[in-house]
């Protein structure tokens, strides 16, 4: 498949993300979105890593490139899950404060 | 002569030690250590004439002021004939001066007294840096020092405000015409590259007509601030807050003989810009007349005499107006003798009088004080012109002068002569004769000044008698002006330029002997007038007008100095608070304004945060990608 | 059409479809199920990509692991569309103006990046994803990083046991 389509896909997912970031104000989904964000470019690390294997592969058909980018998706799996459990520990623990999930509460920066 | 040097380093070293050690050292010891000083240059000084009068004169120079590729200027001292006579009468009157100060000043505390004395013999330095100088540059050093030293010297009783603002308006007025002399020292290295006299009289061609105009009329600016000429003449009668001494030593005798030093010193220039010579005349005459008729309705005896030296310094920018450079200077040597001893005098009755200035409170002071009162009617006598007394014969040149010069000339300056001569008998017959005024206090403490005093006054009243004869005009004797034959390499250039004219033996053995005779008799009258007075009426019309000093003060506050503190209020109250003020407060206010809306922006919410940023990117994202497109849009635009 | 080229293009739009389905429902479990659907549509598109290794670890960590989290978070706090805080409709409007110029200006970026024209991504083949090659990397050259990933997780794990304690 051309990798544009891939590029506009994964690009499609991000700017989705971004705008459930903008007009959710559930923290719980404003969460969800940004995982959105992170599986959008984990497609488009996918999708380069098989681009440029194909590439390679004419000339050596031994090579392991792209393999570091499809490592690097299994890092961002790994960061994501330690991020989540500690987010998800964050809004809960701001629901026992606040009684609600609204990020609109949340906003002590301005002081 | 390697001695040059000294003459004005023993009053700086003088200034120094008293100035520097004014605390610890007693008041005999500062008195004769400025004393000293001055006697020491007046020896060296004698010397120096002596040196040339066989020699001729003489330059050295020490080390350059200035040294910029082709255009230096020298600290150089140049004695000549003029220079040596203006040395003789500062180091001889200023040590005369000193002596006299030691008991005159006594009264004060040890530091004021090393104070006087320091500022006394730093006036002297730059009075000799002025005379001394070879150069227009040197000379302005010491203008402008002899103008400190003035300013320092009328203040320094600094407690009494009154003084202080005397000494202010001096030096104030003073600046005025240094800007002149400034300018006019500033056009002459514009034109020549050179301020040394000898080279800037050398080639007086490369001047044209109004270029020579306009330096000499800006020199005569910075003359007439020196010097108290109208309209800048104010500033000398209230000088005389000073103490009496300084307003014998500074405001008669040397100081403000420095505007005719300066124009005798540039008499080249002044011969060849005639319509200047006229300006100079005019002034000068107006000056002597005005300043007369002020002094004849004056009580205060300092005040009296302050206009009678304006009056005669107009005199002598008369004569130099009319091309007398000799008797201009001249007349400055013998108004030195008799204004100093005039000065002298009336600070021995004020001593007496303990600080009475007024001279309605004095008379029949003639028992009391003999010494005082001999000198001071010698003086009287001198100054009013009555031969063989030396003002007479100063003064008779300078209005011979001014006959050649335009009739007109004359005649004004001998009615000013008469007027000279009435109010100094009017004011030596209120002080001396009749009945004493004052209190029963001071009657009872009358008495005569002691010897550091009188012999000042005896010496210089010797002076005031002889010292005319240096110049006894050709129709008495022929030959016998010694003083012109002294000074002819001085004006030989000026001699040279201008065409001589000579009176008729004749017309000038009229003139004389008529105002002579006018003059005793106007003595007489005012003699017999105020010798009997007992009540004073107040004087009303032209009077009081003249008691008033035709208003020039108010005149002048009205015309010059109320506008100018009125636009400084507008420009504080107005420009200053609303537009710099304003401007400056709006840019605060402004940023202070703004900073309060854009803070609204941070209101908190992380989701706005989060729009701003996404929004921010897309903005980059179009900057970068447009990039070749946004510049070549900018380069459109600037 | 091959089998491949139907199998993207249904995956993408579902993908599409779901994530937008994701932030319009009013319900958050609602969400939660369709970012589900997003993810097995993500993993559909990694077999596409023969990244098998991926396809997997995406599906048991995100479908399975967090987004249960998520679950049990929610329902843990009982959220339903009644208690859904709600942004008023400009400041809505604003947010997805923004989002759809930023991905206007991100397809027109692609449209004429140059040295993307022409290449194309390998799909159905390759050995590149397989569990044995990336297995090899993983242990070799990434192990100081696996080890460390190990570490993060479990400070994650003390942070999260940390902060969700009471206090």
């Amino acid at each position: 498949m051309p990798i544009q389509y891939y590029i506009g896909l994964a690009a499609t997912l991000f700017c989705i993300g971004i705008t459930g970031v903008l007009i959710r104000r559930n923290a719980i989904i404003i969460f969800m979105c940004i995982e959105l964000m992170l599986n959008a470019v984990n497609l488009l690390l996918v999708a380069f890593s098989k681009m440029h294997y194909a590439t390679a592969f004419i000339r050596n058909a031994n090579t392991t490139a792209g393999s570091d980018a499809q490592l690097f998706v299994f890092f961002i799996m790994v960061v994501a899950a330690a991020e989540v459990s500690v987010g998800l520990a964050i809004i809960v623990m701001m629901y026992r404060n606040t009684h609600s999930v609204d990020v609109n509460y949340l906003n002590r920066l301005k002081n | 002569m390697n001695l040059i040097y000294l003459v004005p380093l023993f009053p700086l070293l003088g200034f120094l030690i008293n100035g520097l050690f004014r605390k610890s050292l007693s008041k005999s010891l500062i008195g004769i250590i400025g004393s000293g000083a001055i006697l020491a240059s007046f020896i060296v000084s004698i010397i120096l004439f002596n040196d040339v009068r066989t020699n001729g004169s003489m330059i050295v120079s020490y080390f350059n002021l200035l040294d910029i590729e082709a255009f230096k200027i020298p600290f150089a001292f140049q004695i000549d004939q003029l220079s040596v006579i203006f040395l003789l009468i500062i180091t001889g009157i200023g040590f005369l001066i000193h002596v006299y100060s030691t008991a005159y000043m006594n009264d004060e505390t040890n530091e004021h007294f090393g104070r006087y004395f320091s500022y006394l013999n730093l006036f002297v330095f730059s009075m000799l840096l002025l005379v001394m100088g070879a150069n227009y540059v040197i000379m302005f050093i010491g203008w402008e020092g002899v103008g400190l030293c003035s300013y320092l010297l009328i203040g320094f009783w600094f407690k009494n405000n009154t003084y202080n603002y005397a000494a202010k308006k001096a030096f104030v007025m003073n600046r005025i015409g240094d800007l002149g002399f400034l300018l006019a020292v500033f056009w002459i290295l514009a034109k020549l590259g050179t301020v040394n006299y000898g080279e800037v009289f050398a080639s007086t061609v490369k001047f044209s007509a109004s270029d020579i105009t306009g330096i000499t009329l800006l020199l005569f600016v910075g003359a007439c601030g020196k010097s108290a000429q109208i309209p800048l003449y104010t500033w000398l009668p209230d000088a005389m807050a000073g103490p009496t001494p300084v307003s014998a030593l500074i405001h008669a005798a040397t100081m403000v003989t420095a505007g005719i030093y300066m124009i005798a010193r540039s008499n080249v220039l002044y011969t060849m810009a005639p319509f200047t010579q006229t300006v100079v005349a005019i002034i000068g005459l107006a000056t002597a007349l005005f300043a007369a008729t002020i002094a004849l309705k004056q009580n205060d005896i300092k005040k009296v005499l302050a206009y009678s030296t304006v009056s005669q310094l107009g005199y002598m920018f008369l004569g130099l107006g009319a091309g007398a450079y000799t008797g201009a200077v001249f007349h400055v040597m013998t108004h030195a003798f008799f204004k100093a001893l005039l000065f002298l005098g009336a600070g021995s009755v004020i001593h007496a009088m303990h600080h009475e200035q007024d001279i309605r409170n004095m008379g029949g002071l003639k028992k009391h004080l003999p010494i005082t009162h001999i000198s001071f009617l010698l003086a009287c006598l001198a100054i009013s012109g009555v031969p063989p007394f030396s003002g007479f014969f100063s003064k008779d040149e300078i209005l011979a002068a001014a006959y050649l010069k335009n009739p007109i000339f004359y005649y004004l300056g001998a009615i000013g002569a008469l007027m000279t001569a009435f109010y100094m008998f009017r004011l030596y017959a209120l002080t001396f004769l009749g009945k004493f005024r004052g209190t029963e206090e001071q009657h009872h403490h009358l008495h005569e000044s002691p010897s550091a005093m009188t012999i000042p006054l005896i010496v210089l009243a010797i002076l005031s008698v002889v010292g005319g004869f240096i110049g006894i005009p050709e129709i008495f004797a022929p030959d016998a002006h010694m003083l012109e034959k002294f000074l002819h390499p001085i004006f030989a250039q000026s001699d040279s330029i201008k065409e001589l004219h000579h009176l008729d033996r004749s017309t000038e053995w009229m003139m004389m002997g008529g105002v002579s005779v006018l003059i005793i008799v106007v003595i007489i009258i005012a003699w017999r007038k105020y010798s009997r007075t007992e009540q004073f009426v107040a004087s009303h019309g032209i009077a009081r007008t003249l008691e008033n000093k035709w208003y020039v003060d108010e005149l002048y506050d009205n015309v010059i100095v109320r506008p100018v503190t009125g636009l400084g209020s507008v420009l504080k109250n107005v420009v200053e608070k609303a537009g710099i003020d304003g401007a400056v407060n709006g840019v605060g206010r402004f940023v202070h304004y703004s900073s309060r809306q854009l803070r609204l922006l941070q209101s908190g919410q992380v989701g706005n945060y989060i729009l701003f940023m996404v929004l921010s990117i897309v903005v980059l994202f179009l900057v970068f990608w447009n990039q070749p497109q946004i510049a070549h849009f900018l380069e459109k635009i600037f | 059409m091959s089998i491949t080229v139907v199998l993207f293009w249904f995956l993408t739009a579902l993908a599409l479809l779901s994530a937008i389905m994701v932030l319009l429902s009013k319900n958050p479990v609602h969400s939660v199920l369709w970012l589900i659907v997003v993810f097995f549509a993500i993993s559909g598109h990694y077999i596409l990509l023969n990244a098998q290794f991926l396809a997997i670890v995406n599906l048991i960590v995100y479908a399975g692991a967090i987004m249960v989290l998520f679950l049990f978070v929610i329902m843990l706090m009982n959220l339903n569309a009644e208690t859904e805080p709600q942004k008023n409709t400009w400041l809505k409007l604003a947010g997805a103006i923004s989002g759809g110029s930023l991905l206007l200006i991100l397809v027109s970026v692609i449209r004429s990046a140059t040295d993307m024209t022409g290449r194309t991504a390998q799909v159905g083949e390759g050995n590149i994803g397989l569990i044995s090659n990336l297995g090899k990397a993983l242990f070799s050259e990434y192990v100081v990083p696996f080890e460390i990933s190990s570490v993060l997780f479990l400070s994650a794990m003390v942070g999260a046991v940390v902060i969700g304690k009471k206090d």
